[in-house]
């Protein structure tokens, strides 16, 4: 019993250590000036536009991804094509990847020295520094999450419904959004909530994209840093503040999702 | 009933098998060209630039001596951070599957904060608590990347202790073996496979790290530059084919790992199942 409860208290000392109490010391030293100063900050122009940008961002890259997703999830878990462990492996990769490396991939692509980026100038386009080149780093960090999360729950599940609709005459079509999407519901959810989570908190890959302009190329996370390098640290612990209250509700959305998800 | 489901599950399947078939064709064309066109390309274009000039140029871009201070730094580093949370990732995984005590939920919610928590926000909470003690050294990367890899060993071994059939523990115990030779003979072997899959996937996040280490670890060369730190100066001063070269190295060590871990697991699901 006493070595039960020395257990636990090595564990929760040590999470408290490490997440929770840093985080508590944030929002106090946040507060701390005042909450006119905290709103001041998070209203200012450059502020407002970085959080509707980070917004703007996330909501291309999440719904482009969820379908790759879940698209991806069925091929893996429900077709024997010729393949497949190769896209299975290659999956991970984004999680695997150093987001610096990713950025700088990007970079080399579209940028003014890249492989498109010459023919995209002349076309007009501006990938590097500008909003398409933040989207598309977004939409590489975030790749794997809906596939990990869906592909598990399509295993469980199994196909025996869907072998049923085919019998009943269901064409492919319908069996997917009247049995299989039902089905896997909570498994897409979960995974678009981890998604947006990572899309609004992405720093290091936007870092070399993005260009970092003050009102046009700058997300939250970038104004946080840029902040921070201007010995404003109020401003800075500020914007953490309202990062990191996205994430409290990422975590109240993952546990409501998990405890409806245990209960179907 | 059984048998009724034996003779007609094999047709079903076969026409099921017969749609699904061609929409999986479509579909993995589908996924593989997303893939490719988001990811494959772009790493494409960054190796071809690591060899812009020549296999030479590129050696002395990765065998520099700031180069490889960091990446040995890299690798030690997070290591050492892997081996505390393969531990640590058991230990609560532990507590919170088999002890019981008020506020398990709220504990258990808060093990992903680190997935949840925007990187930059985690490197400058640490550094305002933390800060004036270990600012720019080497234990404030260790404690930053402590951080953003604490999940991945507690959620790896947390749905195999749940799975875990209580039955073989009671029957040693009966036996009369202590908590802790049961804890090492019957538990431990059964975790290793998840503990091997968490440890590979926290090694990875920490080889490649950068938004927390950023602030935190002052980018000081031969001391606590790490790699990806050391990739980012290199392109923010123009040195765009060292650090391509750089981030190659960074990307084989990701590659390797990923590899690594799917021959394992390949391995442990032959002999599982």
């Amino acid at each position: 019993m006493a070595s039960r409860l020395s257990l636990r208290l090595v564990a929760l000392g040590y999470l408290a250590a490490i997440l929770l109490v840093p985080v508590g010391v944030v929002l106090y030293k946040t507060f701390e000036p005042g909450l006119g100063e905290v709103r001041a900050s998070i209203t200012t122009p450059a502020a407002v536009h970085a959080f509707w940008l980070t917004l703007e961002v996330a909501a291309i890259a999440v719904p482009l991804n969820t379908i790759f997703g879940v698209v991806t999830a069925l091929v893996l878990v429900r077709s024997d094509v010729r393949g497949k462990r190769a896209l299975e492996a290659l999956i991970d990769l984004p999680f695997a990847v150093s987001p610096v490396v990713i950025g700088l991939a990007l970079f080399l692509l579209y940028g003014r020295e890249g492989w498109l980026g010459p023919t995209l100038a002349d076309a007009g386009i501006q990938i590097i520094f500008s909003v398409p080149g933040i989207v598309l780093a977004t939409i590489f960090v975030c790749l794997p999450f809906v596939v990990r999360e869906v592909a598990p729950v399509l295993r469980e599940v199994g196909d025996e419904a869907e072998q049923a609709a085919a019998t009943l005459g269901a064409s492919a079509w319908q069996a997917f959004w009247r049995i299989t999407l039902p089905a896997i519901r909570w498994g897409v959810v979960y995974g678009v909530v981890l998604s947006t989570a990572r899309a609004i908190g992405e720093f290091g890959a936007v870092s070399i994209v993005s260009g970092k302009i003050s009102g046009e190329t700058e997300t939250l996370t970038l104004l946080v840093e840029k902040r921070f390098n201007n010995f404003d640290l109020a401003g800075a612990y500020a914007a953490s503040a309202l990062l990191a209250a996205i994430a409290l509700a990422t975590l109240l959305a993952m546990t409501l999702i998990n405890r409806r998800g245990a209960t179907p | 009933m059984a048998s009724a489901t034996t003779t007609t599950a094999p047709l079903a399947r076969r026409r099921l098998l017969g749609r699904v078939g061609g929409a999986g064709a479509l579909g993995f064309g589908v996924s593989t060209l997303w893939l490719s066109v988001v990811v494959l390309l772009p790493l494409a274009a960054l190796v071809d630039r690591s060899l812009h000039d020549g296999l030479a140029a590129f050696w002395d871009d990765v065998a520099s001596r700031q180069a490889v201070a960091a990446l040995r730094f890299t690798i030690l580093i997070s290591l050492a951070v892997t081996a505390i949370n393969a531990v640590m990732g058991v230990l609560i995984a532990w507590v919170l599957v088999r002890d019981d005590f008020r506020g398990r939920r709220a504990v258990n919610a808060v093990i992903d904060l680190p997935f949840a928590l925007p990187t930059i926000v985690a490197g400058l909470t640490l550094l305002a608590l933390y800060g004036s003690a270990i600012a720019y050294t080497k234990w404030a990367v260790l404690l930053a990347l402590l951080f953003v890899t604490l999940p991945f060993v507690v959620r790896a071994v947390q749905p195999v202790l749940l799975a875990l059939d209580r039955e073989m523990e009671d029957a040693a115990a009966s036996l009369g073996a202590g908590s802790l030779a049961v804890f090492r003979r019957i538990v431990l072997p059964n975790l290793t496979g998840a503990i091997v899959s968490g440890a590979a996937l926290a090694f990875a996040r920490a080889v490649g790290e950068f938004g927390s280490v950023v602030l935190i670890s002052g980018n000081r060369p031969f001391d606590t530059q790490v790699s990806s730190v050391y990739a980012y100066t290199q392109v923010e001063s123009d040195n765009t084919t060292g650090a391509a070269a750089v981030s190659v190295t960074l990307l084989a060590l990701s590659l390797g790992i990923l590899v690594a871990l799917r021959v394992f697991e390949g391995r442990v699901g032959r002999r599982d199942g």
